[in-house]
């Protein structure tokens, strides 16, 4: 790179040992968002996890926090650029839900009010590594942010952790979602910096 | 578009895009949170009235950032101006506008987008220019090249801005202001002292009487924030207007 | 409110790929069949890639994204785009 703007640093790369490669801290929660908010009320709220035989198994809100609310502390980095440190977070671990559904298909594909998907492997989902978050900071879980319920899965890029999750659809094969199938990487592991296929 | 677009278009082949490297040759305030950058990038083609282009930073280890700005004038070639407002949690306008000094380059791509343009002697109808803010600036360029052209059809500017600081161009649009070009301030937070009519929001009473009635079928090009340009659209409908008749762009990066 | 602005963001980017300039062109969405200049689409800049959508159904018209030393284009909710000829 031969060119450049005397004086200009931008605002990226400060070295934090908790900060995956090319991310730099925000203390603000950005909003990104691809398209409108989509309204959704917990009273008709509905999660399902959709298996190969077909058959959906259904959760009202009531019944996804009867499964059990834990409290999470997690680091999110979105592929943007941005890290949020020590993050606190209520949600329901995704190994509750799975515990009712049989599948042999070892991929799931999140899909969300307002018509987002994104691809995951069954292993990024379980093992107390994701879940469906509900709240944020102490407060349910804003619309902008997702609520009333978005997938939390920390430990990949947040596109991954979709907003206004509906429901998840066991596959055979690892079919890109969204962001996927437009460049960017299959799997969004932050700290092997996979932005890009 | 029309066959009177069409026939009425100046015969030389549109500038194809491209970066150029430019040097900030002037550095002036314009506003209070904005500043006036005038570059000379001996490649650039010169752009029609209306058009934007992409500012592009470069750190030394090849760390970029990239903006758009609308071009306040479109002439001559070689001789861009730019007039950008400093948004707190950018990242590019607060370095032109705090860092940046003449003598430093930068890199611009461009001239961009020829659906947002003006140009002379297109059509013989008014033409309505509607700015919110620093949604001036695209304006201000068309009222220029209005005026160097000698255009007879009849432009109208109704410009929303906060206080009388923050006008861009102010001095410009005052001698601009003559038989073929009217400027109408509308101060939403502040006026002049004397200032004889209301001071706040752009309303759709003030929009109806200080701008051209549908029935002389003006041109209306409105250009400021999201929310501005999606309150006063349907207004301007309402008021009969058609909405092809209505050219929008919206602003905002950071 | 999620932030949007309009197709003219897009022009930047897409002169990378087009000749002519694409915020005049028109585009005919193809869920909706909604036909207007480019540059009156909707263009979500806040996301992982530029996201333009109809202004009439909200269907997603194009997308484009900035991948490294790529760019992605996905013209797919487009039905057609029909852009003037370029001037010899
Ligand atoms: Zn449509």
């Amino acid at each position: 790179m031969s060119f450049t703007t005397r004086g200009f640093s931008g605002r990226r790369r400060q070295p934090e040992t908790r900060l995956p490669p090319g991310q730099t801290l925000v203390e603000k929660w950005p909003v990104l968002s691809a398209g409108p908010t989509p309204v959704v009320d917990t009273a008709d709220w509905e999660l399902t996890i959709q298996d190969e035989t077909g058959t959906d198994h259904r959760w009202n809100w009531d019944e996804l926090i009867a499964l059990g609310v834990e409290d999470i502390t997690v680091d999110i980095h979105c592929v943007t650029h941005w890290s949020k440190l020590g993050m606190a977070w209520r949600g329901v671990s995704l190994d509750k839900l799975f515990e009712h559904v049989g599948s042999r298909h070892q991929y799931v594909m999140a899909h969300s009010h307002g018509g987002y998907t994104t691809n995951l492997p069954l292993e990024d989902l379980l093992g107390g590594k994701a879940w469906i978050a509900i709240e944020a900071e102490g407060r349910p879980l804003h619309p902008e942010h997702g609520g009333p319920a978005r997938l939390l899965v920390p430990h990949l890029y947040f596109w991954k952790s979709a907003k206004w999750i509906r429901g998840l659809t066991m596959m055979p094969g690892n079919d890109p979602g969204f962001w996927e199938r437009y460049g960017y990487h299959i799997h969004g592991d932050p700290w092997q910096e996979q932005r890009y296929r | 578009m029309n066959a009177l677009h069409t026939a009425a278009m100046p015969d030389q082949p549109r500038a194809r895009t491209a970066w150029h490297t430019a040097t900030i040759v002037e550095k002036l305030a314009e506003t209070p949170h904005a500043v006036r950058l005038t570059l000379a990038a001996p490649t650039w083609p010169g752009s029609e009235p209306g058009t934007h282009l992409d500012v592009r930073l470069t750190a030394p280890d090849g760390y970029q950032a990239s903006r758009s700005y609308s071009v306040a004038s479109s002439t001559p070639a070689g001789n861009v101006v730019l007039a950008i407002d400093e948004l707190p949690d950018g990242e590019v306008s607060p370095f032109l506008v705090q860092d940046a000094r003449p003598g430093d380059q930068l890199e611009i791509h461009g001239p961009l987008g020829s659906y947002f343009t003006w140009l002379p002697g297109r059509s013989d109808r008014p033409v309505q220019l509607i700015a919110g803010g620093s949604g001036v600036v695209p304006l201000y360029a068309i009222a220029l090249a209005h005026d160097a052209a000698g255009d007879p059809a009849h432009l109208q500017l109704l410009y929303s801005v906060r206080t009388p600081a923050e006008v861009f161009f102010a001095d410009e649009l005052a001698a601009l202001t003559g038989p073929t070009f009217g400027l109408d301030l509308v101060y939403t937070r502040e006026a002049p002292h004397d200032w004889p009519d209301p001071i706040g929001r752009l309303t759709r009473e003030t929009l109806a009487a200080r701008t051209i009635p549908a029935s002389q079928r003006p041109h209306i090009y409105v250009c400021g924030s999201t929310g501005f340009v999606e309150t006063i659209t349907p207004w301007l409908v309402d008021l009969g207007h058609s909405a092809t008749d209505v050219l929008t762009e919206r602003f905002g990066g950071l | 409110m999620p932030r949007h602005l309009d197709g003219n963001a897009l022009a930047g980017v897409l002169s990378e790929v087009f000749t002519a300039d694409v915020t005049a062109a028109r585009a005919r969405c193809g869920n909706c069949g909604n036909t207007a200049p480019v540059a009156e689409a909707m263009v979500y800049p806040d996301a992982p890639g530029l996201v333009a959508r109809c202004v009439r159904c909200n269907h997603v018209l194009a997308v484009v994204v900035e991948a490294g030393d790529r760019l992605v284009l996905s013209l797919a909710g487009l039905d057609t785009l029909e852009l003037r000829a370029p001037r010899a």
